[in-house]
């Protein structure tokens, strides 16, 4: 079986693909409930039925072929920090994270599927793509369903569909959802006019880290809010078609931005590489939202394009228990935010090598001319 | 930040649009969970939460039905009642769903696009019940045969049980 160390060493498939879309979209998640018909939910359940469910489901999920030499793991053996590293590679749940014995974790090799045992239903199973990738997320996950179905036995109602813990995840059990990066709607003061026509649809509009958490970086989720009444394939559909919207518009929003005001432009992107190349101490937000105007200057063609990749691979290895996990050690906040500063310093500087037309080591930064940005398209 | 709803440092932040304009509600650990906000699975816990400030909590807390205030209906699976329904807003079973299916309709309303289920039903599950369909219809033409001592074609059917029974087995495996 494969160590967590082995896991969590390389970024995820779906960290460094993210360029389509304008790199408006970095990922693509799909997630399906399912419950066991005759074991009381594991909210409910006793310690020993929720063993008892964790039995039968562990040996089903791992004999998938796609979970060959997978990461397979209880809660109660992985340590806080551990735990923590996995919600923040979004491969478990901040609630799922807080849970011990009798629940377990199952990752593939490449962290493409992750599968929950006993979190709030009996079996919470995801699939990561980079990009725009619902659809294709959906056909490989439920191709993973079908073949449980055939050694488990899920609850499921004709009129309610697949029954789950929590009423909100009735019918078809799915939660699409999109990350998607949007600086040029918020910098041209539309963001709140775009989510707001989206959460009017019926879509749900939340941070980085799901319910409940700030937007930063730029970084909004968008996902269905509705699991009953309407086939996958229409779920799937339309939260498609108004990502594709969303991201158009976002690509609108920065021409236009470097149209307007392409001094303006250039003056944040450059302020935030000069602090993320030059800062000592940074805490996780001023890192984030830095990055995420980096990042903007990676599509907009100020940097090379694996910025973007490198932006979306720091995104990840700077938040705290990454950090924690990379020092071997328990940081306080202080020593986090310098370590934090010093390997974005570093990575930067790899940045720097990759292409000559980025701003110089010594001196003011030199952005190129915005008007004229080398790669734009 | 401070909370919103006391004075005690706020840790979880939610972002709602209502009527076109982004609300931020702050809230503590506390207050976020006795509101059911710390839960992921929920993506409309914010509505949840607005609708419970303006008044508008539907359903079940607010208002439920006079007459069954007084009973606290349980389900006979697994032992969860219409109390831990109400304070949880959450299933204990799936035969919970058969147990409290009245108390489930106004539940749904404004959750879901429709009320009934569209999509992926599970194939194990269609084959069972087809079978069980062929299985009931087959039995009672076997009980009309003897009944009218039509025993050549009882026979028959007998066969074809018999065989439902043992292909389906080996297919299903459930």
């Amino acid at each position: 079986m494969m160590r967590f160390s082995t896991l969590i060493k390389n970024p995820a498939d779906w960290m460094t693909g993210g360029q389509t879309e304008h790199g408006a979209v970095l990922t693509s998640r799909i997630r399906l409930a399912r419950n066991l018909r005759r074991q009381p939910f594991p909210g409910w359940a006793k310690s020993a039925q929720r063993t008892a469910a964790l039995e039968l489901m562990r040996p089903a999920v791992e004999s998938l072929p796609v979970m060959k030499d997978a990461f397979s793991q209880e809660l109660s053996d992985l340590s806080a920090v551990q735990k923590q590293v996995l919600v923040e590679r979004h491969l478990v749940s901040r609630e799922h994270a807080a849970r011990g014995e009798g629940s377990a974790v199952i990752i593939e090799r490449r962290q493409s599927f992750s599968f929950m045992l006993n979190e709030e239903d009996h079996l919470r199973m995801q699939a990561i793509r980079p990009g725009l990738q619902l659809s294709s997320a959906y056909e490989a996950l439920t191709a993973l369903d079908s073949e449980l179905e055939t050694t488990l036995e899920f609850a499921f109602d004709p009129t309610l569909g697949y029954l789950t813990t929590c009423p909100t995840n009735l019918g078809t059990g799915l939660r699409a959802s999109v990350m998607l990066h949007l600086p040029g709607l918020v910098l041209s003061d539309q963001i709140g006019q775009v989510l707001q026509a989206v959460s009017k649809i019926g879509l749900a509009v939340r941070g980085l880290y799901g319910e409940g958490t700030e937007s930063l970086g730029h970084l909004y989720q968008i996902s269905n809010q509705s699991s009953l009444g309407e086939s996958e394939e229409t779920i799937i559909r339309r939260l498609e078609r108004v990502i594709g919207q969303v991201a158009q518009h976002e690509h609108n929003a920065r021409e236009k931005l470097l149209e307007d005001d392409p001094e303006m432009v250039a003056d944040k992107i450059g302020r935030a590489y000069g602090v993320l190349r030059h800062a000592h101490i940074i805490d996780s937000k001023e890192a984030l939202n830095h990055l995420s105007l980096l990042r903007l200057g990676g599509t907009l063609g100020f940097f090379p394009r694996d910025t973007i990749i490198l932006c979306d691979t720091l995104l990840m290895d700077i938040q705290p228990a990454h950090l924690q996990l990379l020092a071997v050690r328990k940081l306080s906040p202080e020593e986090r935010d310098a370590i934090r500063a010093q390997i974005v310093r570093t990575r930067l500087q790899s940045l720097q090598s990759s292409d000559n037309s980025t701003p110089s080591e010594d001196g003011p930064p030199v952005i190129p001319d915005p008007a004229n940005p080398p790669d734009a398209s | 930040m401070k909370c919103d709803f006391c004075d005690a440092k706020a840790s979880v932040f939610l972002t709602q649009l209502v009527e076109g304009q982004m609300k931020k509600v702050s809230l503590c650990e506390k207050c976020a969970e006795e509101r059911g906000v710390t839960d992921p699975t929920g993506f409309s816990l914010a509505d949840l939460l607005l609708g419970g400030i303006t008044g508008e909590l539907g359903g079940l807390t607010a208002s439920h039905p006079p007459g069954t205030a007084g009973s606290n209906k349980t389900c006979p699976a697994c032992g969860f009642t219409l109390e831990d329904l109400r304070r949880v807003r959450r299933f204990g079973c799936a035969e919970c769903y058969a147990t409290f299916r009245e108390e489930i309709t106004p539940m749904l309303r404004g959750m879901h696009k429709g009320a009934s289920h569209v999509g992926k039903v599970p194939e194990g599950l269609m084959a069972l019940q087809f079978k069980h369909q062929r299985l009931q219809d087959l039995r009672a033409r076997l009980e009309q045969a003897v009944a009218s001592e039509n025993y050549e074609e009882a026979a028959g059917i007998r066969d074809e049980i018999h065989t439902v029974n043992e292909t389906e087995k080996e297919k299903l495996k459930i």
